[in-house]
């Protein structure tokens, strides 16, 4: 070898140590539901490549097609996405199927430590299996079904004196489930300013994942369980029990008597529709809508309020939203993705989060004395979050996610056959899919 | 005026135009009313009851083509003052722009994909169509039938293995494995129509051209080839149409890169629920070069839309 | 096919040319030709159909990469046939099949009649009607489910203005009685016109002699109508009904945009169902025995018509 070429070789190394230590500046793809908080997301990290020198580029999907596509994408090992902010469902598979990248060594060599989250949101969005310190997420978006109501028609006195005559009781945030129908039968058909009005915009939607999203709401309320809570797979009689028979009911009651007509295949952007255009005098939807309303010109600027879902017999419950952010393990650039993540769990940056319209999952923003009392629906997201419920996040998850909306879709919306039968029929369809995952 | 029994009468002529009329207008209201909500604003398009008259926007537009989010009074004060007509557009709605929305990659995709297909078709299929018509290709007819019946299956049962077949060899969600797909899939058509026409031009052009020496690859360059040039452009705007619309493949085996337009427009949304104006505007858009087909294709329309059964 | 002029020309030109057409016969033209073509259809028709038929008898899972494939032999189809869903959707699909195809040959045809009455600008109008069948159906049944909205939507106030009928009190999409008909009337809007097009070339295809002829005889309108018009456009119609009977027998993009398969099931066509089991649950054996199940009904459908409209153009 001559000398020439050593000095090159040495030439190279020196450039390549170089490069290392400065970090070559990627380009990361981060990828999401398209979505209002996405959106804030792209003013958010700005910030991190000013700093980094690495650029981001973001891939979002609508919410009807997120899961079918993302889901495809990491199945099929794709590096479309470095970075992936995942439905809190999808925790299972990711982690078995090794989509995503065990986090734990870096949480410790970088002092995150997931004490410092929401514990809802670190079991809902980054731990598997559920309550055990296994991370493959940083939780990112704190989100949970709650409701929206139209305080302007609430407190018209004229409505107060009719609804104290008929129900005996204020016109007010519903204490209970039971009086949310009340008060959605209350302004269902009703003339408000010249036009007819309905009671509630529920999740009813099909394709997806809306009416699980929804009915959820009332199932767990009402007494409905996942699995025995002793062991586990074991779904007859709590999948089926006679409580989650009545909150299924109680959610086909709602939607036969009190929402808008044509509501059968809504989910959030159908809702908002139907709030914004003052059809509904309450909305349930995910509370990252919450800044949207109160920016709208009609309902917003405190014609809306806000409250959390409310009590049934079982006790209150919400079903939970949100997504933690993961590193995708078919991408070439993780060393940058992890990067990403170290700069977004940071305590300023979480603050920033919130004011732009992302619902921060770390105690410290939330836990601030001022949160509370910095938007009108800081109390409500705070109360939520502290009663969420899941559905499954098992690698199975899509499995078990169609058969629920088809039978309760079935039985809700298209009125065929009972709620025990729904439901009865729901635990077959569980039980015949655990089985082919092998955990029965 | 001359009378011929198989003349109508003008008291039918007036009847059917009536008829035919006033169901072109029935059907032309859905349509109308697309290009009127791309030019609405979001209050206006989710109106209750809807609006008819309307003041004219173009927000719908705006926000098809950028991302926006909105405004925090920090962000408001280090933009300034909106420099341009759209921005003022997003203010007036309390929202910034961000960039660019995915729009026009999509939209360019669709073109990528949409002219490449066709290119590649074409020339596969004029060299096809030529072959089947002039020459004895061995089982001919099996193998036209063939051509014809590939068509029959549904898209999604053959995309289980294809969306495996383009997971192996790395083509997934790329321009090139969708140019390739909606190729195979447009050649039964164009091999079928191309076929029709190269069969209309007489052969004893070539012979001619033989004769004076050309070889055949010559007298199919230069005597074929202009011949059928009007069929050629026909069919290809036929297999432009397919593959500018085509929805299933589309959704199924692209996401991010190769994604067309279709699966694209019904998944706009906006900052809050679903943004109708600007669903609305990229169909608007989407469609004026399929409208201009339309108008250019009238007289070859039949033969393309049934495989070259009909010919007009 | 002669090859004459060829050798001909051969004999006249130069003897590099020569041997270039010598060495490039017909026959080798013609496979040069052809073959790009076959082998593409092959790669990305055949090759997958055969994969699919393979798949069709494991219990493969693409999203389970980990799991061992079994050769499950004809447990899938088994289980495809004596599973009553799926025999809703095929229901579902033969009533969009036939009411689609009833009310677009009517209308369809009924248009053509009119058009051929020959008024002035008729070419025009022709033209207007066709659009609607020239839009991606995606975007369409995506608008659909926009003008179907009752309080939002222009459809119910457009039955509401001729009816008297208040809009808000029926929803096309949510009512189980009404969804089937939804997806009815939205493929009727787009495709009606295609089935006018193709009775049209039919009704201009009989030649004014043979009407002259039946004036000679005295046979009233209505008599030319069922001895002559109807018998001479009906192979015309019965290729309008194939292909829409393929295409909707093959429909997803319309009716998943439009209702998603609900109300519940009822909208959910065989193409609905097949993309939930094999892009959605990821059953990838069974949704191939699913779709090799529906290419033999489709085919062989189609097989057996083809011949019975080979033997109406004989006649």
């Amino acid at each position: 070898m001559n000398s020439n070429m050593m000095m090159t070789a040495a030439a190279g190394a020196l450039l390549a140590s170089g490069l290392s230590t400065a970090a070559a500046a990627e380009d990361l793809t981060l990828c999401w539901a398209a979505w209002d908080p996405a959106n804030a997301l792209i003013e958010l990290s700005r910030d991190f490549e000013a700093q980094s020198g690495h650029t981001m580029s973001f891939e979002f999907v609508p919410w009807t097609s997120f899961a079918d596509r993302m889901l495809n994408e990491l199945n099929s090992g794709g590096q479309l996405c470095d970075l992936m902010i995942g439905d809190s469902q999808w925790i299972g598979g990711g982690a078995e199927n090794g989509h995503y990248v065990k986090l734990n060594d870096f949480f410790d060599a970088n002092g995150i430590s997931m004490d410092d989250f929401i514990p809802a949101t670190v079991t809902g969005y980054a731990e598997w299996p559920k309550n055990t310190p296994n991370y493959y997420a940083l939780p990112a978006f704190g989100d949970v079904v709650g409701w929206t109501y139209r305080k302007d028609w609430f407190e018209r006195p004229e409505l107060q004196a009719e609804f104290m005559e008929t129900y005996g009781r204020d016109l007010d945030v519903p204490a209970s489930l039971a009086e949310l129908k009340d008060i959605a039968e209350f302004f269902q058909g009703r003339d408000i300013d010249g036009t007819t009005v309905y009671g509630a915009a529920i999740y009813t939607e099909r394709g997806s994942e809306g009416i699980t999203m929804g009915v959820t709401n009332a199932l767990y309320n009402y007494g409905f369980l996942y699995e025995n809570p002793d062991q586990p797979y074991d779904l007859d009689g709590f999948v089926n029990s006679a409580g989650a028979v009545e909150g299924l009911e109680f959610y086909k009651a709602l939607y036969d008597a009190a929402t808008p007509p044509g509501s059968s295949n809504w989910y959030m952007g159908e809702n908002i529709d139907a709030y914004r255009s003052g059809q509904v005098a309450m909305q349930m939807n995910f509370a990252f809508i919450w800044p949207g309303v109160e920016a709208d010109p009609n309902v917003g600027g405190g014609n809306s309020g806000y409250f959390a879902n409310p009590p049934g017999p079982a006790g209150q419950f919400a079903q939970l939203g949100g997504q933690g952010i993961s590193v995708v393990a078919y991408s070439e650039k993780q060393d940058a993705a992890l990067e990403y993540i170290q700069w977004f769990a940071q305590p300023a940056v979480q603050a920033k989060w919130w004011e732009l319209g992302g619902y921060s999952a770390l105690s410290a923003v939330v836990e601030d004395p001022g949160f509370a009392t910095s938007q009108p629906y800081a109390q409500t997201f705070l109360d939520s979050m502290a009663i969420v419920k899941d559905f499954w996040a098992e690698p199975a998850y899509a499995d078990l996610l169609l058969p629920m909306q088809e039978r309760v879709h079935n039985y809700v919306v298209a009125g065929t056959g009972t709620a025990q039968e729904a439901l009865d029929g729901l635990v077959r369809d569980w039980t015949e899919v655990f089985e082919d995952e092998g955990k029965i | 005026m001359s009378f011929s029994v198989t003349e109508p009468s003008q008291r039918t002529k007036w009847f059917a135009g009536i008829l035919v009329i006033g169901y072109a207008i029935i059907t032309l209201v859905p349509l109308l009313w697309i290009i009127a909500t791309g030019f609405k604003s979001p209050t206006d398009s989710i109106a209750y009851p809807p609006v008819v008259v309307f003041e004219p926007t173009l927000e719908g537009y705006v926000n098809l083509f950028t991302d926006r989010t909105r405004a925090t009074e920090q962000m408001l004060e280090e933009a300034g003052p909106p420099t341009t007509w759209y921005e003022e557009i997003a203010r007036e709605r309390g929202t910034v722009i961000t960039g660019q929305s995915r729009f026009g990659q999509r939209f360019m995709n669709s073109v990528i994909i949409g002219f490449g297909s066709t290119a590649l078709c074409m020339i596969l299929g004029t060299a096809a169509a030529y072959a089947f018509s002039r020459f004895r290709v061995p089982l001919k007819d099996d193998l036209l039938f063939f051509i014809l019946s590939t068509r029959m299956m549904p898209p999604i049962a053959v995309a289980i293995p294809i969306f495996l077949m383009f997971r192996n060899l790395g083509l997934n969600d790329t321009h090139l494995g969708m140019i390739l797909l909606y190729t195979a899939v447009n050649l039964s058509l164009s091999v079928w129509l191309l076929k029709g026409f190269i069969d209309e031009i007489p052969v004893e052009y070539e012979e001619a051209a033989l004769i004076d020496g050309y070889t055949r690859f010559q007298a199919f360059y230069k005597v074929v080839l202009p011949q059928a040039a009007t069929g050629i452009a026909s069919t290809a705007i036929f297999c432009l149409i397919f593959a500018w619309n085509e929805y299933a493949f589309a959704v199924l085996l692209t996401s991010g890169t190769a994604q067309t337009a279709p699966p694209f427009i019904p998944t706009i949304i906006g900052t809050s629920g679903k943004d109708w104006p600007a669903v609305a505007a990229g169909a608007t858009i989407f469609l004026v070069p399929v409208m201009v087909f339309t108008i250019l294709l009238r007289k070859h329309l039949l033969r393309g839309i049934t495989f070259g059964a009909v010919r007009k | 096919m002669t090859h004459s002029p060829i050798d001909r020309a051969a004999l006249r030109t130069p003897p590099g040319m020569a041997r270039r057409i010598r060495g490039l016969s017909d026959r080798t033209i013609a496979w040069i030709f052809v073959a790009p073509t076959i082998f593409l259809l092959l790669a990305v028709n055949i090759f997958p159909l055969i994969w699919t038929i393979r798949l069709s008898f494991t219990n493969f899972r693409v999203n389970r990469p980990n799991n061992a494939v079994e050769w499950v032999g004809l447990e899938n189809y088994r289980r495809i046939l004596s599973d009553p869903d799926v025999w809703n959707t095929m229901q579902a699909t033969a009533h969009f099949l036939i009411w689609t195809i009833v009310l677009q040959v009517l209308i369809g045809f009924t248009l053509a009649y009119l058009i051929n009455k020959k008024f002035r600008g008729n070419d025009l109008w022709t033209t207007i009607i066709v659009f609607p069948m020239m839009l991606s159906p995606a975007v369409v049944g995506n608008f659909w489910t926009f003008l179907y909205q009752p309080q939002i939507g222009l459809f119910n106030y457009v039955v509401s203005f001729f009816t008297g009928i208040d809009p808000a009190s029926f929803s096309m999409i949510g009512d189980v009685h009404l969804a089937p008909w939804a997806i009815v009337i939205a493929d009727t809007w787009m495709w009606t016109p295609f089935v006018m097009l193709i009775c049209l070339a039919g009704l201009r295809s009989i030649p004014d002699s043979i009407y002259e002829a039946a004036e000679c005889d005295r046979a009233s309108k209505w008599r030319q109508f069922w001895t002559i018009t109807l018998p001479m456009a009906l192979p015309f119609l019965m290729l309008a009904v194939l292909f829409r009977g393929i295409e909707n027998f093959k429909m997803f993009d319309l009716v998943v945009q439009l209702t998603g398969g609900g109300p519940g099931n009822l909208t959910t066509l065989t193409s609905i169902d097949l993309k939930r089991e094999a892009f959605e649950k990821w059953r990838t054996g069974y949704s191939s025995a699913y779709a090799v199940i529906l290419f033999v009904s489709v085919f062989g459908l189609a097989s057996i018509y083809v011949k019975a409209l080979n033997k109406v153009k004989e006649r």
